[in-house]
């Protein structure tokens, strides 16, 4: 029999049993419907849990340091012909980095300790450089304020601990001004070298010359002071680097986190040593694309000879907990499925009892056992593929209203809300198919009863 | 008599099947030939093996042992694909309850046989008129059989055993179920069909009257034996 008659008988006889056919795609629909809300929350967790943590700038990263950084205190140290590491990680290294596949950014990490001032009162903290490609990190998600409006602006984005030891109400902090006292380099005119500069600066003497001509006349370290204007208050701290995580409390721009750690003490004494010419980074923060490319960019950057650390495994780690996750839910969605394919062979066998003479005249009309068999595999598969439909529909629907109720919730302890079911293509054309599967598995028995019935018995059946 | 004008023959054919501890010889060492165009009435009383006969010649049971032919082609040694060809091709078959399916109308009724022999659907409604028309109920084609009377029943299922133009019409008691009026119209469409398209018509029967009236020749059956075969006229 051809598929478009087969499809029309088999509608025809779907079509004569309507309720009891209709209960039976129900219940494959239930089936896959439990299965698809199932999935849906996995994988919806799963993408929340990826995205809150690549917005955290914690997987989307590589943690570079020179190799020299990585000789522990009890290591001896490999001979060399000088003092430097083999591979300086400088701006040299940061460019070439730069222009790595998949790299967004690289950035120093800068955290040094500074004095605040606001309202007169002086307060010591840490402060920290953002770069403009940390705006969208997670940490800045339900900011008060705003994130900088420019790389250079005179800015501050204040973490709140700090922000309540400015003010009982760190709200009002926005918009105001804090002034950041810090030290300068400032050149020294040739003829005043060794002269005591005004203020109390200190002097570098002799520095403008080891430092390779950059400061021919020498230079002083006076005292600067920049007003800040706080534009954002944030509740968590964006991702540290590396090192230790804890990475300031106040956050600035990041060319203005460099000008203020040139007059660091750190930053004199590499002067001094004369490696101010190419300014050498402790660390390197490498932003990527894409979490998925954090390998293939660590492996380049560790073939340019430096150090590198990245959540990857933590990355994996997650990835395998979710896939187990996953396949739990997929197991006890299956239950569901499975207990509807039970309903799909009890209503054939019915059929088949009721419909036994209609069996015997189609052979006897010519039908072949085969014309038999995929008449009831094809009311078997219809029954799969609506229920399967259904259950989609009704599975995303679960999904959706589990994703409504919950956000309620984190709404009632003003928590921002979250999409915790996720029904990507792939899983509907999973659940759809997996119904058709299992509804053609449960017709086996009874599409084979049927088409092995001996038609001169079943033409006697009343 | 030469095979070539033969529409079915039987060597020794038997069918015996077993009820509990009792052997029964439904049809026993049955040897007979039919020529091509003859309408032949299989008489006898009930259990005489007359339907086995008949459902051996349909391909729709396999004799014990024994040899049936249609069209010189073993029906005993054909697979179960084949025999579903042959009673497609072949064979046209009207039953004493007409089974009919009462969801589908006439027309589709008609059509079945069509669809499991698939042939074109371009075909097929000019085949189903024909079909229809020779049995004259062209106007009852979106009829359901609920709503068609015994006789345009067993019409309808003879426009149904018609439609795939087959070599051999087998009807078992077609006439069992209808008043004497209306066994006698399906009784002349029979012979019209078996005179104007020199179809083959095996006939069973238990009323001796009428397949003398129509039928060219009689076979009579007991026990599962053949107990006399005659020529009528």
């Amino acid at each position: 029999m051809k598929l478009r008659d087969l499809t029309e008988l088999a509608a025809r006889n779907l079509r004569e049993s309507l309720l009891r056919n209709s209960l039976t795609t129900m219940g494959i629909a239930v089936g896959v419907a439990s299965l698809v809300a199932m999935l849906s929350l996995g994988v919806g967790l799963q993408n929340l849990a990826n995205a809150k943590l690549v917005h955290s700038g914690l997987f989307d990263a590589v943690f570079v340091s020179s190799t020299s950084m990585e000789r522990g205190f009890d290591r001896p140290r490999a001979p060399r012909d000088s003092e430097e590491p083999a591979h300086p990680l400088d701006e040299n290294a940061r460019q070439s980095i730069l222009k790595l596949p998949f790299v967004i950014d690289a950035y120093p990490e800068i955290r040094i300790t500074a004095d605040v001032l606001y309202d007169g009162k002086p307060h010591m903290t840490s402060l920290a450089g953002l770069p403009q490609s940390t705006r969208n990190d997670g940490a800045f998600e339900g900011m008060k304020g705003n994130f900088f409006s420019g790389a250079a602006a005179d800015e501050a984005i204040l973490q709140v601990e700090f922000a309540k030891d400015l003010s009982d109400q760190p709200d009002t902090l926005l918009g105001k001004e804090l002034v950041l006292r810090y030290a300068v380099r400032e050149a020294l005119p040739a003829e005043s070298n060794g002269a005591a500069s005004e203020g109390g600066a200190v002097r570098g003497q002799s520095a403008g010359e080891a430092a390779g001509g950059e400061l021919p006349g020498g230079f002083s370290v006076v005292p600067h002071e920049r007003k800040l204007r706080v534009v954002g208050i944030i509740e968590t701290e964006p991702s540290g680097g590396y090192g230790p995580f804890s990475r300031g409390r106040v956050f600035v721009p990041l060319s203005i986190a460099q000008e203020v750690q040139a007059g660091q003490t750190s930053n004199l004494q590499d002067l001094i040593r004369g490696a101010a010419a190419k300014p050498k980074f402790g660390s390197l923060t490498v932003r990527v694309n894409n979490p998925k490319n954090v390998e293939a960019v660590e492996g380049a950057i560790k073939k340019m000879g430096f150090s590198t650390f990245s959540l990857l495994d933590a990355s994996h780690n997650l990835a395998l907990v979710f896939t187990v996750f996953d396949s739990f839910l997929l197991i006890f969605g299956s239950l569901a499925l499975v207990v509807a394919s039970l309903g799909i062979i009890n209503t054939l066998v019915m059929a088949i009892l009721e419909r036994r003479r209609e069996i015997g005249v189609l052979k006897a009309l010519g039908a072949a056992d085969r014309d038999i068999r995929k008449l009831f595999f094809a009311e078997a598969g219809a029954m799969g593929l609506l229920g399967g439909i259904l259950g989609v529909v009704m599975g995303w629907g679960i999904g959706k209203a589990i994703t409504f109720g919950t956000n309620v919730y984190l709404h009632s302890l003003n928590l921002s809300s979250a999409n915790i079911s996720s029904v990507p293509w792939w899983m509907v054309g999973l659940a759809i198919g997996f119904a058709f599967a299992v509804s053609l598995v449960a017709g086996i028995y009874p599409a084979s009863r049927a088409a092995r019935l001996n038609p001169v018995e079943a033409l006697r059946y009343e | 008599m030469t095979s070539d004008g033969l529409a079915i023959r039987t060597e020794n054919v038997a069918r015996h099947y077993q009820m509990g501890t009792t052997l029964v010889r439904a049809v026993d060492d049955v040897t007979l030939s039919v020529r091509a165009g003859e309408f032949v009435a299989l008489l006898g009383s009930s259990g005489s093996g007359k339907s086995t006969l008949l459902n051996l010649a349909a391909g729709l049971d396999r004799p014990t042992s024994g040899a049936i032919y249609a069209h010189e082609r073993n029906l005993a040694a054909m697979s179960s694909e084949e025999l579903a060809r042959h009673r497609s091709h072949t064979i046209g078959i009207v039953f004493q309850a007409f089974n009919l399916l009462p969801r589908m109308t006439l027309e589709e009724n008609v059509e079945l046989p069509l669809r499991l022999a698939e042939v074109d659907r371009g075909e097929r409604a000019a085949r189903v008129r024909e079909a229809v028309e020779r049995v004259r109920l062209g106007a009852r084609l979106t009829h359901r059989p609920s709503e068609l009377s015994g006789g345009e029943q067993q019409r309808a299922s003879l426009a149904r055993a018609l439609v795939n133009r087959p070599t051999i019409l087998l009807a078992d008691e077609p006439t069992g179920n209808l008043d004497s009026a209306t066994g006698d119209e399906i009784m002349l469409l029979l012979r019209e069909i078996n005179e104007k398209m020199g179809m083959t018509i095996v006939m069973v029967t238990h009323e001796q009257p009428r397949a003398e009236k129509f039928a060219h020749r009689m076979i009579l059956m007991k026990d599962g034996k053949l107990i006399s075969d005659g020529v009528q006229r």
